[in-house]
């Protein structure tokens, strides 16, 4: 389980996220959502140790991550995986290499136990011949999957996205959502995705936080977030007059 | 940012850099990688820079021997003097500040604003010693083996533009870069070298690692990487033939 206590970021005055408290379950897929600058990538980059909280605690199963150094954080960091929202997959390496560099850097596996566990990763996320490619030869939601290929070969306990599907046709964007939940539930991942598309947060939100203008402002399941009365989630659900049709 | 700032955020990123590297074989592969990138590339434009730098060397010093009191072997001498001081050590690390220093800018800045170097930081690993470190150490191999080349080639080329254009007889010439030989003269010259691949390394690793924002800023971060690194060569070279010359 991943547990933000009461923290709070701020960027000079701006005070970006303010005393936000959550809890994201393993085996879930826990999603943020809010509208552009409300403070959820902020929120997932706190999460995972990309900015330092100005005050709170983040903890990984009740280790308390932002109190750890830079040393003691490594081996938490091992047991996390990321998906970017462009991938960012190393460019000078092959899609197979990309999977297999976690691998080398933290494991003493041989060369064959290598191939064969991103053989394994990429079969995975339903990719095949593609191992010898580079990431500049591969479509934008091939990235992706060899992306989170990349982010489960190390077994992961955590796994985050940021924004998945950005980029995406709405077609990619559900295999991607899926792909991403198989994965949550098969390997109880304690998975955290930052979102603000609303097919993901019906098809997949277990758990949804809704952020707005920094603060935690409500937490549901993908159903009772149609159903709530709450005026700025309302706002932000039915943004779009095919929405709106729809739940007139 | 202040100049002040910058140096500061300079040395925290060098203390990141100097740590223990995550994996040793890996930093090892990194450094073969890295000797290739950025110093047998560079072989071809060092070896057409040498060549015609010792060419224009010993005829401008043949066309301004004007006094009969001059021998004619300080064609030779001054040429060797000038290619092993001056021309070799700051002109080509010049040179591979613009080549070398804006590639390491430009490849760190695109990890940097496509988040692979996040993507290093999430997994635990020491971005700034993966990606810095190999670089460094390589450039402060390759740096001054290439330097030696480039001595040799400008003396070469001094040697072609004589033998070519008749200036002066290729027998002076010779007798001219044998005379006076100071072994130390080389080791001033590599000294110079292996500290002026540490810093056009350094200051360029340092304007990628932080670069923020697009392709423009990633642009931008290799051209300051360029102008402060040789602006930081032209100091060192100041100060180092100062202190070992003097």
């Amino acid at each position: 389980m991943i547990e933000a206590r009461n923290i709070s970021k701020c960027f000079g005055d701006h005070e970006v996220l303010k005393n936000i408290s959550v809890k994201f379950e393993p085996g879930k897929t826990n999603l943020i959502i809010g509208q552009s600058g409300s403070g959820k990538t902020v929120l997932m980059k706190c999460l995972v140790g990309l900015f330092e909280v100005d005050k709170g605690e983040v903890l990984f199963d009740d280790r308390n991550f932002s109190a750890m150094t830079f040393e003691e954080k490594k081996h938490i960091r091992k047991e996390i995986g990321m998906l970017f929202q462009g991938g960012a997959l190393f460019d000078s390496m092959t899609v197979e290499e990309n999977v297999v560099f976690p691998l080398s850097m933290f494991t003493n596996m041989s060369v064959s136990e290598k191939r064969d566990r991103a053989n394994f990763c990429l079969n995975r996320v339903n990719l095949e011949n593609v191992n010898k490619l580079s990431p500049s030869e591969i479509s934008g939601g091939m990235k992706k999957r060899v992306a989170i290929a990349r982010a489960i070969s190390m077994n992961p306990k955590y796994l985050f996205c940021d924004e998945p599907n950005s980029g995406l046709d709405p077609k990619t964007s559900i295999v991607i959502d899926n792909l991403i939940s198989e994965i949550t539930q098969e390997y109880q991942i304690t998975t955290v995705i930052n979102t603000h598309d609303m097919n993901s947060v019906i098809e997949i939100g277990n758990k949804i936080a809704f952020i707005y203008h920094g603060e935690l402002w409500w937490e549901g399941t993908n159903n009772e977030i149609l159903t709530t009365n709450n005026k700025e989630i309302n706002d932000f659900v039915y943004a779009t007059e095919l929405l709106r049709r729809l739940k007139k | 940012m202040g100049l002040l700032t910058s140096f500061g955020k300079y040395l925290i990123l060098l203390r990141l850099i100097f740590s223990k590297p995550d994996k040793g074989s890996i930093f090892r592969k990194q450094i073969l990688i890295e000797i290739d990138n950025i110093g047998i590339a560079s072989l071809g434009i060092v070896t057409i820079i040498s060549v015609f730098m010792g060419a224009v060397v010993a005829m401008q010093t043949a066309a301004n021997i004007d006094s009969p009191l001059m021998p004619i072997w300080a064609v030779g001498f001054t040429t060797r003097q000038s290619i092993i001081l001056e021309f070799s050590p700051t002109i080509v690390s010049l040179i591979l500040a613009g080549k070398v220093g804006s590639l390491i800018a430009s490849e760190i800045g695109t990890m940097r604003v496509t988040e692979q170097i996040d993507a290093l930081d999430i997994m635990g690993i020491n971005a700034g010693s993966y990606l810095i470190l190999p670089k460094i150490i390589a450039a402060m191999i390759i740096f001054p083996i290439l330097v030696i080349i480039s001595m040799f080639l400008g003396i070469f080329g001094g040697w072609m533009a004589v033998a070519l254009t008749g200036i002066v007889t290729v027998h002076n010439y010779l007798y001219g870069i044998q005379i006076y030989f100071e072994p130390y003269h080389v080791t001033y010259a590599l000294i110079k070298t292996v500290c002026f691949a540490f810093l056009i390394t350094s200051v360029s690793g340092f304007h990628g690692y932080f670069t923020q924002g697009g392709a423009l800023e990633v642009g931008k971060a290799s051209t300051k990487a360029v102008v402060y690194s040789s602006i930081t060569v032209i100091l060192a070279n100041l100060i180092l033939t100062q202190l070992l010359l003097d």
